[in-house]
């Protein structure tokens, strides 16, 4: 389509104004968290890096941060072994209901959290004997599950099953053909899937209030429950930035790893 | 992988060596194709209705009880009546109408502004600012949930820069309140509907364009009848994203929202004090969702999620 020069720079400029109205904010966050003053006086005065030091040494954070992680690892590792059968269920056979079962599987990413959350809580508490750190692991599988499954399954789309057919025709067997044929054509989609699973994972909050044990903080519980502290804020300005520079790493290892996979994979 | 090949006939004079149990079980999984299928499905499907179906539907079970206003236990015997609070009492249903304006005020101003970003990013970009381009608007989606409203939290608090910029113009800022929980929210959700929007402009062909241009179709009409109908279905799955998102939150609300409540919160509230009532107000997001999935099955839209 041709357009002419006005109408580019019209799209030209909305583009600057919609990328300016997404960073502004995140740039507000790491430029308070080196704001030397308490009140967060605003435009700041003077810089410092007290809080950042001050975040990297509060027990709460690191504790905390370990539990994410552990969290986000077990959860995507479920997921990882879950969607890919369900993914290969999916798209290599034809079966009555699929369309449901597909729709089924949708289901926990398509409802609110909140939903995901009050449901499990009342089976856990009601029936089950209470919440741990097991219970929130399993909460957060379950949304995970739904990501591995897309993108696994949009890879399996547009691989042919011939090849998989050639390598059983040559006499390997279905353990075989899958770790030598299936899973290297999965490997990239299978690594962008689980890069949105652990992200997904790491920075959620509403299953999570629901699904954790007492006792049980996850990096995101803490800044929410230290949020209204305001002794604690210049420590919640520091440990947001970091999150906000940390959110570089998985769009970086993506590009590099799968060749820009996972930035076209859906969260 | 449907198809079975015949087992190889034994070489004549040899003695068929017989196969082990592992072999044996190998054959026989090969040549069936339900079992391969019941293999795969067993443990995501068990999972999935166990540890999601399961529970859900004993939410609209529990809803459907009630508590004890003395014992402030859980009555398990069926009743309407939390239906009936929701439906007659107006500062509920007030609520319930209320987050479902704000959910679909929200998506419509993704739409809005997703679809002449991801045109300029597809189209009218340089090919070689593209993939940066895509890159910049998706980055912030790995930013933490709570640090982005947090952020706006601090942006648009009394003594914060929104309120100083606006100052400039003499304007005062509007602050915490339903305005700031739609903005907080667009925000938030900006990335589901860019991306989808983006894919399916991307792969439209060129010549669907051309042709329209070529048959004298004026730029709004080429986009009204030509890339409207060719990218909803990616709408419709970014709306699933952005409306359902927007159901559910209750963070953003108690952080921007200042006296304004949702749904959400509703449910939040009641959790530890009146299970059923909260399960009750909870199921009415389930509802709306399925209804709306059901609904768009058809454009295709939940290929495109």
């Amino acid at each position: 389509m041709t357009l002419t020069r006005p109408v580019k720079w019209l799209f030209g400029a909305f583009m600057t104004l919609g990328l300016a109205f997404i960073y502004v904010p995140l740039a507000v966050v790491v430029l308070n968290s080196f704001n030397a003053s308490t009140t967060f006086a605003w435009p700041p005065t003077q810089l410092t890096l007290r809080w950042w030091q001050a975040a990297f040494a509060n027990e709460g954070v690191r504790t905390a941060l370990w539990t994410s992680v552990q969290l986000a690892a077990l959860a995507t590792l479920v997921a990882l072994v879950l969607g890919t059968l369900a993914a290969m269920a999916l798209t290599r056979y034809d079966f009555f209901g699929r369309d449901v079962v597909s729709l089924l599987f949708v289901l926990p990413i398509a409802l609110p959290g909140i939903v995901t959350g009050i449901a499990l809580n009342n089976v856990f508490t009601s029936y089950l004997g209470g919440l741990t750190f097991a219970t929130l692991v399993i909460g957060h599988a379950t949304f995970c599950i739904v990501v591995v499954i897309n993108n696994a399954a949009a890879r399996l789309r547009r691989t042919a099953p011939s090849l998989e057919e050639a390598s059983m025709d040559l006499g390997a067997t279905r353990a075989r053909t899958f770790r030598l044929v299936t899973l290297p054509a999965l490997r990239s989609a299978l690594f962008a899937g689980g890069l949105l699973a652990f992200g997904l994972s790491f920075d959620e909050i509403i299953v999570t209030t629901f699904t954790a044990g007492p006792g049980v903080q996850t990096l995101p519980l803490w800044i929410f429950q230290n949020l209204f502290r305001p002794n604690q804020a210049p420590i919640v300005n520091a440990v947001a930035a970091f999150l906000v520079l940390v959110s570089i790493v998985p769009i970086y290892l993506a590009n590099r790893l799968s060749g820009g996979a996972a930035l076209a994979a859906q969260r | 992988m449907v198809a079975t090949s015949p087992a190889a006939p034994a070489p004549p004079g040899v003695p068929a060596p017989s196969p082990g149990p592992v072999r044996v079980a190998q054959t026989w999984l090969h040549r069936t194709v339900w079992a391969r299928l019941a293999a795969l499905l067993a443990l995501p499907l068990t999972w999935l209705v166990l540890i999601y179906l399961v529970p859900l539907a004993l939410l609209f079970v529990t809803a459907l009880w009630s508590t004890d206003s003395f014992t402030g236990l859980v009555v398990r015997e069926l009743t309407f009546e939390n239906y009936r609070d929701i439906f007659t009492e107006p500062a509920f249903l007030l609520t319930v109408l209320r987050t479902v304006v704000v959910a679909a005020t929200v998506t419509v101003l993704c739409a809005l502004i997703a679809l002449p970003m991801g045109f300029f990013m597809s189209r009218v970009a340089s090919p070689r600012w593209r993939p940066l381009l895509l890159a910049l608007v998706l980055t912030p989606l790995w930013a933490a949930y709570l640090v982005k409203v947090y952020a706006w939290r601090t942006i648009l608090s009394p003594s914060g820069p929104a309120a100083d910029v606006l100052g400039w113009f003499g304007l005062s800022a509007p602050g915490y309140g339903l305005g700031a929980v739609v903005l907080v929210l667009t925000y938030l959700w900006l990335p589901y509907m860019v991306l989808p929007v983006h894919t399916a402009l991307s792969a439209m062909p060129e010549s669907l364009v051309d042709a329209a241009a070529d048959l004298g179709a004026r730029p709004w009409r080429t986009f009204r009848d030509v890339m409207l109908p060719v990218i909803w279905p990616a709408l419709v799955a970014g709306s699933i994203f952005t409306f359902s998102l927007s159901l559910g939150d209750y963070i953003t609300v108690q952080l921007v929202g200042g006296t304004r409540q949702m749904l959400g919160n509703v449910v939040y509230q009641n959790f530890s004090v009146n299970l059923p009532f909260a399960a009750a107000m909870a199921t009415l997001p389930v509802v709306v969702m399925v209804g709306y999935l059901l609904a768009v099955r058809r454009t295709g839209a939940l290929e495109n999620l």
